[in-house]
């Protein structure tokens, strides 16, 4: 284990049962992350970015090995103390931004803090500076529905990032964006970066996604096929 | 947060609005038919009662047997003892006798010469006596429709019906002919002082209703009637207690080797009645059941149907941080707030109908005039203490328990699974 990593990964197995048989997605994974990494996962469908990804997220468990997560084994971790992992210092963002459609777009800001207890006011000042660095804070009335692909994952972006949280998870996260959108999604990604020091670990194949990362783990029918450094060709 | 699940629930019309209406709808129905089948049941009995059954019923055996004949040859002897008997031994009833004939009513012209006639069914109670309740009983005041009850001896009342078919007038002599109790002719005059219409299709068809003094000298059956009737003073039904003193009565009086010798029914016992009152009832309960069973299974599909639709929304509530079991309860939360909401409308609305159906009633009279049950032509429901509640435990626990069932999926679902429905 590497000392003072965010996220250390030993041996990772995770195997799905498939019509009778074993289908192994992430076969002996080892991977240390830091503290204000931008990385991504990257490789083909099926190379277990995803799988990965969910058991970094405390969303799924590893068949053997161990994943810790700031200073947690997440295989030791219960169904409510996962919740409170991801509650606390986890932040999501999907492929299909996920808001919920009958919030606004404050309220699907909002929704990371109630969780954790915040008061009002304190809420409202978190939301409505998040959304402002999002550029968003004019849309914080307006309806999911009412907002472009472009919109929805900067408010998807904010929802994340409204609590501070020490690792961001963004699975394909430019999928459904067209090439600026993807851009200015990511600048503002890079940005928030720096600026609160969270990890980004992203899942994709997205060769816009990659020319941000500063580091890309490659992954191959489930292992890790390659795992170096490199120097963002967007800024 | 709380408050922030309401307002999604309300915002959310297929989560809110459609479940609130179905179970509404299926509470409103249950409260209205329950109402409905319950007015039936009680006004059946209350009808049968007053005018044939009472709450219990003493006759002679033999007369019991052939009761629908009028056999008032059959009748009690010193019925004026048998009811001092009875008003001694139980006095919790009132007591009363009744003879009920069958004669022709013949209405004759200035010569004395037939102008009209036509068969008839009378009742011979006591209209007269000081402390007489049968009036009241029989509902004559709210009954008549022209004329006046009678004053005096002689004097008869006729049912609407008859007297226009009849072409009688109040004040017009009417001739009964029948026979007496010894097999005789007998033949009466009354004079008919107003005309009655109680709802009820044999009644109201061809009845007369007489003094029972007066029958009873035209009848030749003086100090006899064919039945004494006993009620309860508030005019409700107790089985329990009409068992009991029909059973008490028996034992002491009744001889069964001696078919003159006086028994007790109670109303259940008679006509069948109360095997036709169980079996309404049964279906009531069958169809009230089979009605919350289905909208129990409608409302576990609309929580199903509900709950794959909001997987997304689970999936991202738990990445987000929610733990399964705060979904969990807040699915059920929401489960308890829309049946209650549906159920408190649902019981308002029902209550609503079912106290328009008790005050305006359904005429059902084109359907029961060649009808011989006592039966009243206009239905009505009723509201009992009971309406207020029969359909919000159903309505809740319907809704409770379709979302628990559907829930249980979700909460027993992966994370991971979740999430990843995220992606479809």
């Amino acid at each position: 284990m590497n000392n003072g990593a965010l996220i250390t990964a030993e041996n990772l197995v995770k195997q799905y049962p498939i019509g009778g048989r074993k289908f192994t997605a992430l076969n002996d994974v080892n991977l240390t992350v830091q503290k204000g990494e931008f990385l991504g996962l990257v490789g083909p469908s099926g190379s277990g970015k995803t799988t990965l990804l969910n058991i970094i997220g405390a969303l799924d468990y590893p068949t053997s090995g161990s994943a810790i997560v700031i200073g947690t084994d997440t295989k030791e971790l219960s169904h409510r103390e996962s919740a409170r992992l991801r509650n606390e210092h986890l932040g999501f963002i999907f492929q299909t931004y996920n808001l919920l459609p009958v919030y606004t777009v404050f309220e699907n800001v909002e929704f990371p803090l109630l969780l954790l207890g915040m008061d009002t006011e304190d809420r409202k000042k978190a939301v409505m500076g998040i959304l402002d660095r999002v550029g968003l804070a004019d849309r914080a009335a307006s309806r999911p529905s009412q907002l472009s692909g472009g919109e929805s994952q900067r408010v998807a972006v904010a929802r994340a990032m409204v609590k501070k949280p020490k690792v961001v998870l963004a699975d394909e996260p430019t999928a459904n964006l067209d090439a600026e959108n993807s851009h200015n999604v990511l600048q503002m990604m890079a940005k928030l970066n720096e600026e609160f020091q969270s990890t980004f670990i992203f899942a994709t194949h997205d060769e816009k996604v990659i020319g941000y990362l500063r580091r890309k783990i490659t992954l191959n029918d489930g292992r890790v096929a390659e795992d170096i450094e490199t120097t963002p060709q967007y800024n | 947060m709380t408050r922030f699940l309401l307002k999604g629930l309300i915002r959310d019309h297929h989560r809110s609005l459609f479940p609130v209406i179905i179970v509404t709808a299926g509470v409103m129905t249950s409260i209205l038919g329950y109402c409905f089948m319950h007015g039936i049941i009680d006004d059946m009995v209350r009808s049968n009662a007053k005018l044939d059954t009472g709450h219990v019923k003493v006759m002679t055996r033999a007369y019991g047997d052939i009761s629908r004949q009028l056999p008032n040859d059959l009748a009690i002897l010193n019925v004026g003892d048998l009811i001092g008997d009875l008003e001694g031994d139980y006095p919790h009833m009132e007591w009363t006798a009744r003879i009920k004939f069958g004669g022709l009513i013949d209405l004759p012209d200035e010569h004395g010469e037939t102008r009209s006639q036509g068969p008839s069914f009378g009742i011979a109670l006591d209209l007269l006596g000081p402390n007489s309740r049968e009036r009241d009983r029989l509902g004559l005041k709210k009954a008549l429709v022209r004329g006046h009850l009678p004053q005096a001896p002689g004097e008869i009342l006729i049912s609407e019906e008859f007297a226009n078919r009849l072409g009688a007038d109040m004040g017009d002599l009417a001739t009964l002919v029948s026979s007496t109790a010894h097999g005789g002719m007998a033949v009466q005059n009354f004079t008919i002082v107003g005309s009655v219409r109680f709802g009820i299709a044999p009644m109201d068809r061809n009845a007369i209703i007489a003094n029972l003094s007066d029958v009873q000298y035209a009848l030749d059956m003086e100090d006899s009637a064919g039945e004494v009737l006993g009620f309860f003073p508030n005019l409700i039904y107790d089985d329990k207690i009409a068992k009991k003193t029909a059973r008490d009565f028996n034992s002491k009086i009744h001889q069964p080797e001696d078919e003159f010798s006086p028994v007790m029914l109670t109303l259940r016992e008679q006509g069948g009645l109360g095997e036709y009152l169980d079996t309404v009832n049964s279906r009531v309960a069958i169809i009230l059941f089979g009605f919350f069973f289905v909208m129990s299974l409608v409302l576990w599909n609309a929580g199903l149907m509900s709950g794959i639709r909001r997987y997304g929304e689970m999936g991202v509530r738990l990445a987000i941080g929610e733990s399964k079991g705060h979904v969990y309860r807040s699915l059920l939360g929401e489960s308890i707030l829309i049946g209650t909401v549906g159920s408190i409308l649902g019981t308002a609305i029902g209550l609503g109908f079912s106290y328009y159906l008790q005050e305006v009633g359904l005429d059902i009279s084109s359907m029961t005039k060649g009808s011989n049950m006592l039966m009243a032509n206009i239905m009505r429901a009723k509201i009992t203490p009971a309406s207020y509640y029969i359909g919000f435990l159903p309505g809740l626990l319907a809704t409770l328990v379709g979302s628990a069932i559907s829930g249980i999926r979700i909460f027993k679902r992966q994370t991971a699974q979740l999430f990843k429905e995220l992606e479809v």
